[in-house]
């Protein structure tokens, strides 16, 4: 305990004292946006770290946030009953989807493609019904007239630093609850050898959708906070196959099989990404997923522990535990 | 009401036959998908934007160089082959034997590099070649020349890749390979020539492929978004892997397409090929033809 515990209690208290002392708006919303997509990047790492490879996700974050959006806009429903039943809904499109492919053995590059075919269709709808979203120029909540709280709609950074803050921590307690859990042998056992595990009594179906939900669910949120924050949505930057490429990179760049690892990722890729606009104004566009590409490439070849994975591995003691696990099994073959 | 039907009928058989030309091409994506799937058990995330890449080479040499349409077809081909062949040696040849996600995961960091290497060096607009061929009239039905010349060189390009895959020394040692991975080398073939080869072949037929759809379509950095995950969802309908498969399950997602977007808008079309395709991995996952072993 102590050491470590120490550790994080001192760092957490650092993080939420931060913006009461250096209050630079800018900075802050770059802050804001790494703790965002750090939780989107921890939720789809809950399920990666198992070789349960999705590019559905993006899919996921599209539900979360246009839900939550079309539902206050349309109906008036405060986000804080429209974020949940974003996640519900997120939740149950996951079921569809990955109840079947589990019941029937899709894994492996399957299992990508059917997920990529998810956020296809999420994308294709949101641009389809442009008469309620907006289609591919965007869509924005309604600004508030009354309470802001209730529209969780605020206009200070302060608060929404907070906000982001705790759910990034909560994301972080729900990546470790797994990593305690008894789901975690389960899953391990499962990415190493399906048939075996379900010899060995696991409850290999059930295993995965719970694992799924979980990610899903979490994804969503990610997805409905980005959209309460940043107060303008469009199918590119919620949903879709880059989306869930995006995901995929800034993990494997951070590291699968770390806590810290996904939001490793999203400090380096969203530094990266405004780094690369700073420097090169508006000629920037295309440059930094240029840059973002060639780092996955190399990273795949060279580092598929990413980045925190390989140092905490060459600091560790015994390195018997970040030891190079195969990141999937070949299943589809 | 008999005015109503006939007319309605019209614009169903023009959907119909339409969405066959589609299939052509898309049939001739699917088939590169396949054969690098088949032979070298790698997905190419990043297919359509070689596509992509190929459509900006037509446009170039045609509009730039002043070449004409038939002289900058063969010279795309090549240059796409050339970037399969590329690709290969440089990303996958090191992944060979990391597990197939990585390989996965790997091209689609290719992906990246390419639409971005566009929109750095070519720009965001859309452009086209800026030839418009005629349309054909037949009755009260419109086919575009394009579509009918993308569909008969579709073919072509099908059946010379089906002569090669026969007839040839290394056509047959490319399917002696899809078969048997290790008994091959046993055998004396060298695989490491015989992937490159396939390589370039994929390559080449993203290149074809890309000199059809650029008649039809206009071309910008995220083009292959829009045809790209058709491609691999045509690819695992069909059975990854299986020729024939791909190609019939190409015509069934064409004509979902061209008969949803008459009902409603071309968005639909999508949505109903996506979410057919959803439903047949769950009746058959292994793909639509998949023999039972």
């Amino acid at each position: 305990m102590n050491l470590r515990t120490i550790a994080w209690a001192v760092a957490l208290v650092a993080l939420v004292a931060l913006p009461f002392v250096y209050r630079q708006p800018y900075h802050l919303h770059i802050l804001v946006l790494i703790l965002i997509w750090s939780f989107a990047y921890t939720s789809w790492s809950i399920m990666g770290r198992f070789g349960l490879v999705s590019l559905g996700h993006g899919g996921f974050m599209g539900v979360g946030a246009y839900v939550t959006a079309l539902l206050w806009n349309h109906l008036g429903i405060s986000p804080w009953i429209g974020i949940p039943l974003s996640m519900v809904a997120a939740g149950v499109l996951a079921v569809i989807v990955a109840y079947p492919c589990f019941r029937y053995r899709i894994t492996g590059h399957y299992f990508v493609l059917v997920t990529l075919a998810l956020s296809g269709i999420v994308l294709q709808v949101i641009t389809a019904t442009r008469d309620y979203t907006g289609g591919s120029l965007g869509y924005t909540p309604n600004r508030t007239k009354g309470s802001q709280l209730l529209a969780l709609q605020f206009d200070d950074k302060i608060t929404w630093y907070l906000i982001a803050l705790f759910v990034w921590v909560m994301g972080l307690l729900v990546w470790r609850w797994v990593d305690r859990s008894m789901s975690r042998y389960a899953m391990e056992a499962i990415s190493d050898d399906e048939d075996a595990a379900a010899a060995a009594g696991v409850n290999v179906t059930f295993e995965k959708l719970k694992i799924t939900i979980i990610s899903a669910l979490m994804t969503a949120l990610a997805g409905a906070l980005y959209c309460q924050y940043q107060m303008f949505i469009s199918p590119d930057t919620v949903s879709g196959i880059a989306v869930s490429l995006q995901m995929v990179f800034a993990v494997i760049v951070g590291g699968v099989y770390v806590s810290l690892g996904p939001t490793v990722g999203a400090i380096i890729t969203i530094m990266l990404a405004e780094v690369l606009r700073i420097g090169f104004g508006t000629k920037a566009v295309g440059w930094d997923n240029l840059v973002y590409g060639v780092l996955l490439v190399l990273f795949i070849i060279f580092l598929p522990k990413g980045i925190l994975g390989s140092v905490l591995g060459r600091f560790r003691t015994q390195p018997k535990k970040l030891e190079a696990k195969p990141e999937a099994k070949p299943a589809a073959s | 009401m008999q005015g109503f039907l006939e007319i309605f009928d019209i614009y169903l058989l023009e959907a119909v036959v339409n969405g066959i030309l589609l299939g052509g091409v898309l049939a001739l994506l699917a088939l590169g998908l396949n054969l690098i799937f088949g032979v070298i058990d790698v997905t190419w995330i990043c297919y359509a934007e070689l596509v992509m890449i190929g459509m900006y080479g037509m446009y170039y040499l045609v509009q730039y160089y002043g070449l004409p349409y038939y002289a900058a077809a063969p010279l795309t081909i090549l240059l796409v082959a050339l970037l399969g062949a590329a690709l290969h040696y440089i990303v996958i040849e090191p992944l060979l034997t990391a597990p197939p996600i990585n390989q996965l995961l790997a091209t689609g960091g290719v992906l990246f590099i390419l639409q971005s290497f566009a929109t750095v060096a070519f720009g965001i607009d859309f452009r086209n070649l800026g030839i418009r061929l005629p349309v054909l009239a037949l009755g009260e039905m419109h086919f575009s020349y394009s579509r009918l010349l993308s569909f008969a060189a579709a073919l072509v390009g099908m059946v010379s890749v089906y002569l090669f895959m026969t007839r040839t020394y290394t056509g047959t040692a490319i399917r002696a390979i899809s078969q048997d991975r290790q008994i091959m080398s046993l055998m004396g073939v060298d695989t490491k020539r015989i992937y490159l080869v396939t390589s370039a072949l994929g390559g080449a037929l993203a290149g074809l492929a890309a000199c059809l759809l650029v008649l039809q379509y206009d071309v910008h950095p995220f083009v292959g978004l829009s045809f790209g995950p058709i491609t691999f969802l045509i690819c695992v309908l069909g059975g990854l892997g299986n020729f024939v498969g791909g190609f019939i399950a190409a015509f069934i997602f064409a004509e979902i397409i061209s008969l949803g977007g008459l009902f409603s808008d071309l968005e639909w079309g999508y949505v109903l090929a996506f979410a057919f395709f959803i439903v047949m991995m769950f009746i058959r996952p292994a793909g639509l033809f998949a023999r039972r072993s």
